[in-house]
């Protein structure tokens, strides 16, 4: 997990932690507790090497070297019944080891068990595509791509997929701001209008609490209303909040406590 | 005698109705707002429902088109993603002059809840906007109040006098 170190807090509470918590981890079982992952996990270390493995809420977590993940995956498919890949994706840990954590989440219908196989991969390098074994990898490749910046080898169409095809940047990288960089602060003005359209259009207003009294349809301003288009100064005199009751509307009437009877017998 | 013969007695004996030019292109304009199909995320749920029986939309003359060649007004009702802005723009500039745009719900306003890198923050970053619904989502009530504002507003305008296009920049 990355220091702490002291940021804007953007979102002005008196509670903040890091952005980047790491949720404590449920208990670890290990393998040999379930006789058909044992076997399993028997039949990927004859072939591949395995750093580790462990079962975590009744599935086992594999954890292998990323150069493998093509074998280990067929050797899944083909011989171990895992004939479905039902999600597969990545973490950002650059922070904190320079590394995405691959994933590919198994599920064998015959043997009703899942398997989870990771991987580390460097930021840098690029992974084994697995769609030419599970087309269901294909899009999931892609968006990882997308999200990640992580490159995928042998990908017939390795493009985005969510955003659109040019834009800058990784969303779902811890370094990326939830609120988008500057390009992606200006990306529909630039494109639609041009950069020199920025000028005219302005920035885009973020603070969702933003009240501004002397904006041009005066719609906040509270207390300080004028007539629909006078020039406003700054100076206006405040109009004192009056309610429609003290005027006397038809059948409301103000609240009074002295004049009120409190019923305390219910049968009455 | 045939039975729907003209009354002459009426209207000062002739069968017209005297009015303005203004009045009665407002009159054509307003009543048949013809709407494009625009829904965009969760609030297209309750402009479909304005337009489904229980609501009935097109008591107001109100007809959903799919095309923006026929429509008179865009109701913008989601939330528009930076992906999909520069199809708004091409769909509003394909609309037939003249012609309106509701924005429906707090993510066509404001970007609303939305306040990330994917959500453009409100819709009149890109196109003209008449008319803002509050709410999340606003309902089909809502939306009928609005376009009946709209209508309202377009019966105060000048017809005859060519209109200024709306345009952004
Ligand atoms: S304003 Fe609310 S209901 Fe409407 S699109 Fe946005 S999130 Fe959905």
């Amino acid at each position: 997990m990355r220091a702490y170190t002291p940021k804007d807090d953007v979102q002005a509470k008196a509670y903040y932690t890091d952005r980047f918590y790491v949720a404590p981890q449920v208990p670890k079982q290990d393998v040999s507790s379930d006789e058909v992952f044992a076997t399993d996990l028997e039949a990927i270390k004859a072939k591949f090497e395995v750093l580790d493995a462990y079962i975590q809420v009744e599935q086992m977590v594999v954890i292998i070297n990323a150069k493998d993940n093509y074998g280990v995956l067929e050797l899944l498919r083909d011989e171990l019944e895992y004939t479905q890949l039902s999600e597969l994706s990545a973490i950002d840990w650059i922070a904190k080891s320079g590394e995405f954590e691959v994933f590919y989440q198994m599920l064998s219908m015959g043997k009703r068990k899942r398997v989870r196989i990771k991987c580390f991969v460097a930021k840098d390098e690029a992974i084994n595509s697995v769609e030419k074994l599970f087309r269901s990898a294909d899009w999931s490749e892609r968006e990882m791509y997308d999200m990640f910046g992580l490159h995928v080898n042998n990908h017939p169409f390795l493009k985005r997929i969510l955003m659109p095809y040019d834009w800058e940047g990784h969303p779902l990288l811890k370094t990326y701001p939830l609120e988008g960089d500057e390009f992606a602060a200006w990306y529909e003005v630039d494109k639609i209008y041009g950069k020199e359209a920025r000028d005219i259009i302005g920035p885009e207003i973020r603070d969702t609490a933003r009240v501004d009294r002397y904006d041009s349809e005066r719609f906040a301003r509270l207390g300080h209303e004028v007539p629909k288009g006078t020039k406003i100064t700054g100076n206006e005199p405040k109009t004192p909040l009056a309610y429609q009751e003290e005027g006397g509307v038809f059948m409301i009437d103000r609240f009074d406590e002295e004049k009120s009877v409190i019923i305390t017998d219910r049968d009455r | 005698m045939a039975q729907h013969k003209v009354n002459y007695t009426q209207n000062a004996g002739l069968p017209v109705a005297l009015t303005t030019i203004d009045k009665v292109v407002n009159w054509g304009r307003s009543n048949s707002l013809w709407a494009l199909t625009y829904g965009l995320a969760c609030c297209g749920i309750e402009m479909m429902a304005s337009g489904a029986s229980r609501y009935d939309f097109d008591r107001y003359g109100t007809i959903f088109r799919a095309s923006p060649r026929q429509a008179d007004v865009m109701i913008v009702a989601g939330t528009l993603t930076k992906k999909h802005a520069e199809f708004i723009k091409r769909l509003y500039d394909q609309m037939t002059e003249p012609r309106w745009v509701i924005s429906m719900g707090s993510c066509a306003n404001t970007g609303g809840m939305f306040n990330t890198y994917a959500t453009v923050q409100g819709a009149d970053r890109i196109i003209p906007v008449d008319l803002y619904l509050p709410g999340c989502a606003p309902r089909p009530e809502t939306l009928q109040y609005g376009v009946m504002l709209l209508q309202k507003k377009i019966r105060a305008e000048k017809a005859i006098k060519s209109q200024k296009a709306k345009r952004l920049m």
